[in-house]
């Protein structure tokens, strides 16, 4: 019996290993375990090795495992690639059709089953994959009754006879396996989940499902990986909201657009990755000085250029903080949990409109598209804060000719914001440096007095914002701590729970609020360890860097870093922090 | 009822004496004041170069953006507030080099806003470069052998383009551009108005005389008809694009906002933005 293990389906893309991955894991979510899955997939759309890993467990897991129990193989590549990380009792379960060998040195144990065979024989070849659900559902002693619920909703349109074939395929799969006992069925029996109902989503869904619920009603987005998933969701459910979604001819249109259309009051985001973010760095600048809301989500991928598209990566950060000439001020918030992007794709909406400024949400490959356990998503977390905007306000008449102080210097930065189309509010928008009204000077106090007002305004947002740094310190004397942004929390938790079992004293501290930077929280904790360790998905360390600038203690800075392409395991943080301890 | 005069603000135009953009702001403050306009009905959005500066003398809402995204920053600003009238205005390099992109998307979308190019051939600005309106041979500082690449046809490209109303104008005709604004923006859809506004400054062939003598007015061709677009084409074609007046309109094609599906019937602006409990749970539930 086990509380976890980790699953893994590969073979050709488009050859169903989506599907497989996917009726399998959400029949594990219903019946109450926690999964998080991590795909590896190529930029094309048919051949190319794809897999799908999907780690299971009683307990929360928010990281990829780092070996491998059950390994299901449509073809012989995908056991020559992914052999190497099972365990030695693992399982390979593979087509008999292309006469499955394990590599040399790997002593673990392989079922040859014949997934194309039974479903050809059961009616069509495209039934391998449910063979190949019931093959896995054997070595975890799972009902096949348990699948029948998602095979009715995916089949159910096909009629009641597609749906029994399919139910069929499931059995036969695990009775052949059943049968061909090498007497290590029961070691990888699952313990029984707790039954709860949760959500399995990816973050791209959370952000999407945030904005719908923070009253985005207009996006204009351009396809990329991995953001593209935003984009599908909101054109699938804005027209239910009298919103919709506009594809425009690139990403320079997807920004200008939003901040038309946020100049004229409808909560509108843009969503992208490296490549369309660069092409927005001067609408982010626009956007900037004439203090218009924007709400931008950047999901990092390997850059630069068209880099490693399909691949993890954080190394936008400098980028996003500092992109677009000259200088506004600008949010840029990361994410670390599904549940935390939803929350902040809110709270980006409002910031935007609060403080009338640029807000980039910042997300990962990993965080955007590994699809995992969440619980339910909160209701009571959603609110709407639009600021100083007066929707409808009853302004008195201007002198002929005047204009509106739609950027009056005030205390805080943050001017009276009126729409467009409003009586007697009449007020120029321009991206040259402008007086109080708006129009074009290029007086040296005028400047001055701008410049200041727009970076006021975001002085105080590290104190008034809600979790800055998400903070998991118990020590106040830590030998260790982790530093990390985005995706990398799940696979930092683990790593610091194995270095407290051996001893040492570990705190994490995983940035929220990247920019403006809070200062304050992070050297506390800086001040509280004897070392640092920055682990991030980029080359030249940008987050150690940030945190140097802002906090100083070069002395006590390590970095952890990975830019191979994949995301982060816990063994590995584990095993290169006790190199430097 | 307004007049063009509540469409004057304060700020007084820098651009040079004799500049063919006054005559254009001068048609769209008539042009709105004819339609029935108030100031705050109206949105200028527009583009950077002499021409861009146009918001800004104009007593509307006005949005100076940045050098060639003036189509879709006005078309976000219509889909927010389809109640608003929403005037784009830029010139040529702006439209049809850097925002190229943008305008043929913009023609083909076919959003209810009115695009007026104040086009000199010229690149006013920064102080006078080719613009792709030059023609062959055009001598600038950038081209100072002349230019060797051909100008494109902007109003053959936008018929290609599926618009669903072009038309072309000089500004020195007043009483015609701002008839063209007018039909532009009662026109539902997208309305293209290719103004010939010359720059005293840097282009001295393309000036005033010169389009005098050049410029065939499409009220002089006998049998012209602006419904037929085959027609509008070969019209265009034998006067290598030098015509005034109404060139093409559809007014058969529905504009983007009409063909939405579940689009709201109010301004997207005035949406409700809090989600009851009852939809969301449902939005939770599809991830069960
Ligand atoms: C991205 C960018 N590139 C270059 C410029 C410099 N620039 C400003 S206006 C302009 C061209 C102006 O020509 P046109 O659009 O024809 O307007 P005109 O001045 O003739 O009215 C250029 C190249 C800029 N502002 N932004
Ligand atoms: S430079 Fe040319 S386009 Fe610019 S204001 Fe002067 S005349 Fe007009
Ligand atoms: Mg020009």
């Amino acid at each position: 019996m086990v509380e976890q293990l980790s699953w893994k389906v590969g073979g050709q893309q488009g050859e169903g290993i989506e599907s497989t991955g996917e009726i399998f894991a959400i029949t594990l979510n219903r019946l109450g375990y926690y999964l998080y899955g991590y795909r590896h997939f190529s930029s094309r759309i048919k051949g190319g090795h794809t897999n799908n890993k999907i780690r299971v467990s009683t307990e929360k897991v928010r990281s990829i495992a780092d070996d491998l129990d059950i390994l299901v193989a449509f073809d012989q590549e995908t056991i020559d690639v992914n052999a190497h990380e099972l365990h030695s009792k693992g399982i390979v379960l593979a087509d008999a059709k292309f006469n499955p060998t394990l590599p040399e040195g790997v002593d673990v144990t392989l079922y040859s089953v014949p997934f194309t065979e039974i479903a050809t024989d059961l009616g069509t070849s495209l039934m391998k994959n449910m063979v190949a659900v019931g093959a896995s559902s054997a070595i975890m002693n799972l009902k096949c009754e348990v699948f029948r619920d998602v095979v009715e909703e995916i089949f159910s349109r096909k009629g009641e006879q597609v749906v029994a074939k399919n139910m069929e395929a499931i059995v036969k799969g695990a009775e052949y396996v059943r049968e061909q006992d090498k007497g290590n069925l029961h070691q990888m029996e699952l313990a029984e989940a707790d039954g709860k109902k949760r959500m399995f989503m990816i973050g791209n869904d959370a952000i999407a499902m945030g904005f719908l619920a923070g009253g985005c009603r207009f996006m204009a987005a351009y396809p990329i990986t991995p953001a593209s998933e935003i984009m599908e969701y909101m054109i699938k459910k804005l027209p239910e909201f009298g919103g919709t979604v506009i594809q425009t001819e690139d990403e320079i249109a997807a920004a200008t657009m939003s901040i038309g259309a946020n100049y004229a009051g409808v909560r509108t985001i843009t969503a992208s990755a490296g490549p369309g973010l660069s092409l927005m760095m001067e609408s982010i600048g626009l956007a900037g000085i004439t203090e218009t809301p924007l709400v931008i989500v950047d999901t990092q991928r390997g850059g630069p250029s068209t880099g490693l598209p399909t691949k993890q990566e954080q190394s936008d950060l400098m980028a996003m903080i500092y992109g677009t000439h000259g200088e506004i001020p600008k949010v840029v918030m990361a994410p670390s949990t599904v549940q935390e992007a939803f929350n902040d794709a809110v709270e980006a909406l409002n910031i935007a409109e609060e403080y009338q400024v640029p807000v980039i949400l910042l997300s990962d490959l990993q965080l955007s598209l590994g699809k995992q356990t969440v619980e339910p998503l909160e209701y009571d977390n959603i609110e709407v804060r639009r600021g100083k905007l007066d929707e409808h306000p009853d302004l008195p008449e201007l002198d002929k000719g005047e204009y509106f102080k739609r950027y009056q210097v005030t205390e805080d930065g943050v001017s009276p914001r009126i729409l467009p189309g409003t009586k007697n509010g009449i007020f120029h928008v321009t991206g040259v440096e402008h007086d109080e009204t708006g129009k074009p000077s290029e007086l040296a106090s005028n400047r001055k007095n701008q410049m200041d007002k727009r970076l006021r305004k975001l002085k105080k947002l590290p104190e008034v914002f809600p979790t800055p740094v998400q903070i998991d310190a118990r020590y106040e004397e830590a030998d260790v701590l982790f530093v990390g942004f985005n995706s990398t929390r799940g696979a930092i938790e683990e790593a610091k729970g194995r270095l407290e079992e051996e001893g040492y004293k570990v705190n994490h501290a995983h940035i929220r609020l990247i920019h403006p930077f809070p200062a304050k929280e992070v050297k506390a904790l800086v001040d509280q360890a004897k070392k640092v360790i920055v682990v991030e998905n980029n080359a030249t360390a940008q987050l150690a860097n940030i945190i140097k600038m802002n906090v100083g203690s070069q002395e006590k800075m390590e970095s952890i870093l990975q830019y191979d392409g994949t995301p982060f395991l816990p063994g590995q943080i584990h095993q290169r922090s006790k190199e430097l301890l | 009822m307004a007049t063009f005069k509540e469409f004057r603000n304060k700020v007084k135009p820098n651009w040079c004496p004799g500049c063919g953009d006054f005559s254009v702001q001068a048609s769209i403050q008539r042009a709105a004041a004819n339609v029935g306009l108030e100031p705050e009905d109206l949105a200028v959005i527009s583009g950077i170069g002499c021409s861009g500066r146009i918001s800004g003398y104009i007593n509307s809402y006005g949005f100076h953006g940045i050098h060639g995204r003036v189509l879709p920053i006005a078309q976000g600003v219509k889909m927010a507030n389809k109640n608003l009238k929403v005037i784009a205005s830029g010139g040529d390099g702006d439209g049809f080099a850097i925002g190229m992109g943008h305008t043929v998307h913009a023609i083909r979308r076919n959003l209810d806003i009115t695009y007026i190019v104040m086009d000199n051939q010229i690149y006013g600005l920064t102080k006078g470069q080719t613009s792709p309106r030059s023609e062959k041979g055009f001598k600038t500082k950038s081209t100072p052998e002349g230019s060797i690449e051909s100008a494109v046809n902007v109003m053959e490209m936008a018929l290609s383009a599926g618009a669903t109303f072009v038309a072309q104008s000089f500004s020195s005709d007043l009483k015609e551009l701002t008839s063209l604004i007018e039909q532009g923006i009662n026109h539902e859809g997208f309305s293209l108005i290719n103004v010939f506004s010359p720059c005293v400054t840097y282009n001295k062939v393309n000036t005033y005389d010169w389009f005098k003598e050049n410029l065939v007015s499409l009220d002089d061709i006998e049998g012209y008809d602006s419904s037929d677009r085959k027609k509008a084409m070969a019209t265009l074609m034998e006067h290598n694009s030098l015509v005034k007046g109404l060139i093409y309109q559809n007014t058969e094609q529905k504009s983007y906002q009409d063909l939405i599906h579940g689009y709201a019937d109010h301004a997207l602006k005035d949406s409700e933005l809090n989600l009851d409990k009852g939809k969301f749970d449902n939005l939770v539930k599809e991830f069960m």
